[in-house]
């Protein structure tokens, strides 16, 4: 890269603030994802003030940037595909203010998902979106990917939790969307910003909703011989007006690489499981376990086991938000989907999915977010052997064929990134992907910021396909 | 080179047939926009007719304004000219509803009583317990913005709708969003049109996620001396188990226009004469759920109120109650020959004392004075003079700066929802001086080169 700008940089954030040479950047390639991109340097802003100067840098040597959290993104968003410099937020990751009256805090976009809630959990509240990743993920990745989580089911994604950020823009303007009361006026900019992949701005300010901790929880692990009892349970469960905390599913095949790896208690003979949780008032916590218990029962689980206390629970999550760490154990590659499917049509998309999976010959797992028919199929591969990769990659696209058939999403959580953007034209018309555009545009008018995201790239389709994934390590879900 | 007056008639009957074509002045005056009566409306019955309306309004520079049962023209939507109206009345379908998956899919014209009724078949239904209930469309609630106290435990419609079909001021019809509950696939666009009073596309379809209708709710309501210890009850609340649907506090005037003859006429149906007028600022909170569910509110919420004051509704009474409540602004603008309508949010901590500052400038004036206060943070101000004169118009245009002081210096949001037309006098809109209005301009821009639509949110912003 330009000699010049690399000077400058260093002038504006000391050389400890900013990474160059290969051998550094060889982290900064990678995401959770599949995909690959070399930045040409790495900068570690300690202020928004830092932030509009390596801005105005950035334009003046009309380089690309992109922002980027804890890189455990699974769409490829904090990477840079078109080179350039990536700004990373790990130094901005300071706690600002904790209101919880108002139950709100304001924080730097580089505090972890998880220190929120433990640095709030003394006034009884937490910050609702929970990723499986959220020991390791920002505040800043989740609102650029409007990011979910197995307890978005009842609480609401990312963007239902977010009153106002503060962000750079591409030109070197810092500006302010949303406010810390509700229903600030003019249009609702900051619900568009939000989820919006990194394509707007560099979040450098975010004020966050705080939710009060449940009074009671009770999760429910329901074992069944059958993936078709455990599908129809979900779309039982769904049609009886009860609406679990959280509502997850794995398969035998899953289940087993995750006791191994995590020994949570969960049978090695089973053809599914699910983890159901209730929680609210004590009362009502009661009678929707009941319920949950009740439907499971009649759709033939075999067992239906009340985690006793906080630390059976924690074991059963544990295995849950583990499950992808598994899988990275026993297979040299994987490729995780994202598709979305109403929840109807739970029981007819698995089927289709152990249709593909035998059709392609590939082992595929499945452990979802069944509450909202957020599906994970996990398709396990050997990079090395090309035929298997590509008939991964046919395997991924045809189950997300299958979710738009049936009226679903080619991404529920994980964002279209680097790695969806050729399916965009499978959901979106022209004019709709051209208004889209033209949003980007008003925040990004040169595209100076995140290039090649979201969008299907000129160069066509088969791009994506040469490109040779690495070897997937444990990225979680 | 613009068509006459006839030629555009005939353009219009082209695309949506003559029988939906109005041209008779009595009519006409059904659109009105305080001063502003359109000259043609028109009832387009597809996407597609919508869309060539636009490009026929766009290619002869009318200014038009998309309309659904026309309860809220008259709460100052800000325009400047008014040619045509887009009356979507005929665009009232249930699209698709998947009952099982708790999704739905409606075109805009259909009234939302209309609607809860398909649903409750289902027993499930949506959280728009907005005023107007009887006669809104779900276009003109969504496109409005207008918030339901059930937000309080349900959010607001941008955490249920889960994608939207529009079109944009220069004849593009285009979606973004879906219809499955979780979806991250491109932009949120049409977040954008909630609330955008129709100043960027017309919306011809909305996505909602629905929820199930939840067993018979009640209320608890009590009564405080200042509305400071009313916000502390709503804090006490706020910091308890207990999560309830709805969170109100009626200052004492709204508590009596609530309970009045009124708001009988608007919202009929029996409660107790003193369920929620006192003299006093009334707390009301509604739960819902089992019998063991909704005694433990009771007994919790009475505690929290301590000695003050209390009663419970049964089942019935609560209905009623709640109903009065939400349609608070249409029983206050029957309520006065000049009502004004002011909207304020603030953090919830904030409201009591923003509440007791704001009857103090309308004490001042000798205003008369009715409040309605979210527990989320929103309050709504009716100013209510007893006459039309110069002299009520003259106080009222003193409070509205007064009003918005004491609300900017506690960083809240302002707004006047609602200034009599016959009154010329201009009133600050809005908070001024936002760094994001040059991006909002820019946004009213790109969805509507032509300037086709003619409300601009923004117009009065400085």
């Amino acid at each position: 890269m330009d000699s010049r700008l690399l000077h400058d940089l260093k002038k504006l954030l000391g050389a400890h603030g900013v990474l160059h040479e290969p051998e550094d950047l060889l982290l900064y390639e990678y995401d959770g994802s599949v995909e690959v991109a070399r930045p040409d340097c790495v900068v570690f802003p300690e202020s928004t003030a830092d932030v509009v100067e390596i801005v105005r840098l950035a334009n003046r040597h009309h380089v690309p940037l992109v922002g980027r959290g804890a890189g455990t993104g699974l769409s490829g968003g904090a990477l840079a595909r078109e080179g350039g410099i990536i700004t990373s937020f790990a130094r901005m990751n300071r706690i600002l203010e904790i209101d919880a009256e108002n139950q709100r805090a304001r924080v730097q976009p580089g505090v972890v998902n998880a220190d929120l809630s433990l640095a709030v959990a003394h006034t009884g509240l937490h910050f609702a979106p929970d990723p499986s990743s959220q020991k390791a993920c920002t505040i800043g990745g989740n609102v650029s990917e409007n990011s979910g989580g197995p307890h978005t089911l009842a609480y609401g994604v990312t963007t239902s939790h977010v009153l106002a950020l503060e962000a750079v823009l591409p030109t070197g303007e810092s500006v302010h969307l949303g406010s810390s009361a509700v229903d600030p006026p003019g249009y609702d900019l900051l619900g568009v910003f939000v989820g919006s992949e990194g394509t707007f701005g560099l979040v450098t300010e975010i004020t966050v909703r705080l939710t009060r901790l449940p009074e009671a929880v009770k999760t429910l692990l329901a074992i069944y011989n059958s993936i078709d009892d455990a599908t129809e349970t979900v779309a039982e469960i769904t049609a009886r007006g009860i609406t679990p905390a959280a509502c997850e599913m794995m398969d035998g095949w899953t289940i087993r690489a995750v006791e191994d790896y995590v020994h949570a208690g969960f049978p090695l003979d089973a053809a599914a499981i699910l983890l159901i949780e209730v929680d609210g008032l004590r009362e009502v916590a009661e009678a929707e376990a009941e319920a949950v218990a009740d439907v499971c029962r009649q759709h033939h689980a075999r067992s239906v086991r009340l985690a006793r206390d906080a630390a059976e629970r924690d074991l059963l999550w544990k295995g849950r938000k583990n499950a992808f760490g598994a899988v990275g154990r026993i297979s040299p590659s994987y490729y995780t989907q994202d598709g979305v499917i109403p929840r109807t049509k739970l029981p007819a998309t698995l089927q289709r999915i152990g249709e593909i999976s035998r059709k392609c010959n590939l082992a595929i797992g499945n452990v979802f977010h069944a509450g909202d028919g957020n599906l994970h199929p996990i398709i396990l591969f050997d990079e090395r052997n090309q035929q298997q990769f590509q008939d991964a990659v046919r395997a991924a696209d045809e189950i997300i064929e299958f979710c738009i058939e049936v009226g679903g999403s080619i991404t529920g959580e994980h964002g279209v990134g680097m790695e969806k953007d050729r399916l965009m034209p499978l959901l979106f018309s022209e004019a709709d992907l051209d208004l889209m555009k033209r949003v980007r545009s008003i925040f990004n008018p040169e595209g100076l910021l995140n290039p090649g995201k979201i969008f299907p790239t000129s160069k066509g389709c088969g791009e994506i396909y040469v490109r040779p994934p690495r070897p997937a390590s444990a990225p979680s879900t | 080179m613009t068509m006459a007056a006839a030629g555009i008639s005939s353009g219009l009957a082209g695309i949506v047939g003559p029988a939906n074509v109005v041209a008779d002045p009595v009519q006409l005056s059904t659109y009105r926009i305080g001063e502003h009566v359109p000259k043609v409306a028109v009832q387009p019955g597809s996407d597609r007719e919508v869309a060539e309306t636009l490009r026929l309004a766009a290619a002869e520079k009318l200014a038009l304004v998309p309309v659904g049962s026309r309860t809220k023209l008259g709460m100052n939507i800000p325009v400047r000219r008014y040619d045509l109206a887009l009356d979507m009345a005929r665009l009232d379908r249930v699209v698709a509803y998947d009952p099982d998956d708790l999704t739905l899919s409606v075109e805009p014209g259909i009234p939302l009583h209309k609607l809860a009724g398909v649903l409750a078949e289902h027993r499930q239904f949506l959280p728009l317990a907005v005023p107007f209930l009887r006669r809104t469309t779900v276009g003109g609630t969504i496109a409005s913005g207008v918030d339901s106290p059930l937000r309080q435990f349900y959010g607001t419609a941008r955490d249920y709708v889960l994608g939207m079909e529009f079109v944009t001021g220069d004849g593009k019809i285009v979606k973004s969003g879906g219809r499955v509950v979780k979806n991250v696939s491109g932009y949120d666009l049409h977040k954008l049109m909630i609330g955008s009073l129709g100043s960027l596309g017309v919306i011809t379809k909305v996505n909602f996620r629905t929820f199930p209708l939840p067993p018979s709710t009640r209320a608890f309501v009590a009564f405080f001396d200042s509305p400071l210890r009313a916000i502390e009850m709503r804090q006490r609340v706020a910091q308890s188990a207990l999560r309830p649907l709805t969170i109100e506090v009626l200052s004492p005037r709204a508590g009596e226009l609530v309970s009045g003859s009124v708001a009988s006429t608007i919202e009929p149906g029996q409660m107790p004469e003193d369920a929620l007028a006192r003299g006093r600022w009334t707390f009301v909170a509604s739960y819902a759920g089992t019998d063991k569910v909704v005694e433990r509110y009771d007994q919790e919420l009475r505690r929290m109120a301590g000695v003050v004051d209390s009663v419970s509704l049964g089942e019935g009474a609560a209905s009623v109650a709640l109903a009065r409540v939400r349609e608070f602004v249409a029983i206050a603008l029957e309520s006065s020959p000049a009502t004004v309508v002011i909207k304020m949010s603030v953090v919830p901590a904030r409201l009591g004392e923003l509440l007791d500052d704001a009857a103090s400038v309308a004490a001042k004036l000798e205003l008369p004075f009715a409040a309605m206060a979210r527990g989320v943070g929103v309050i709504y101000i009716a100013l209510l003079p007893s006459a039309r004169d110069e002299d009520s118009c003259s106080r009222a245009g003193s409070a509205v700066p007064n009003l918005r002081d004491i609300c900017l210096r506690r960083e809240g949001n302002f707004a006047v929802l609602r200034w009599p037309a016959e009154w010329k006098r201009a009133t600050p809109a809005h908070e001024t001086n936002r760094s994001d209005l040059e991006l909002m301009r820019k946004l009213k821009n790109v969805f509507d080169p032509g300037a086709v639509f003619a409300p601009d949110p923004l117009a009065s912003w400085t």
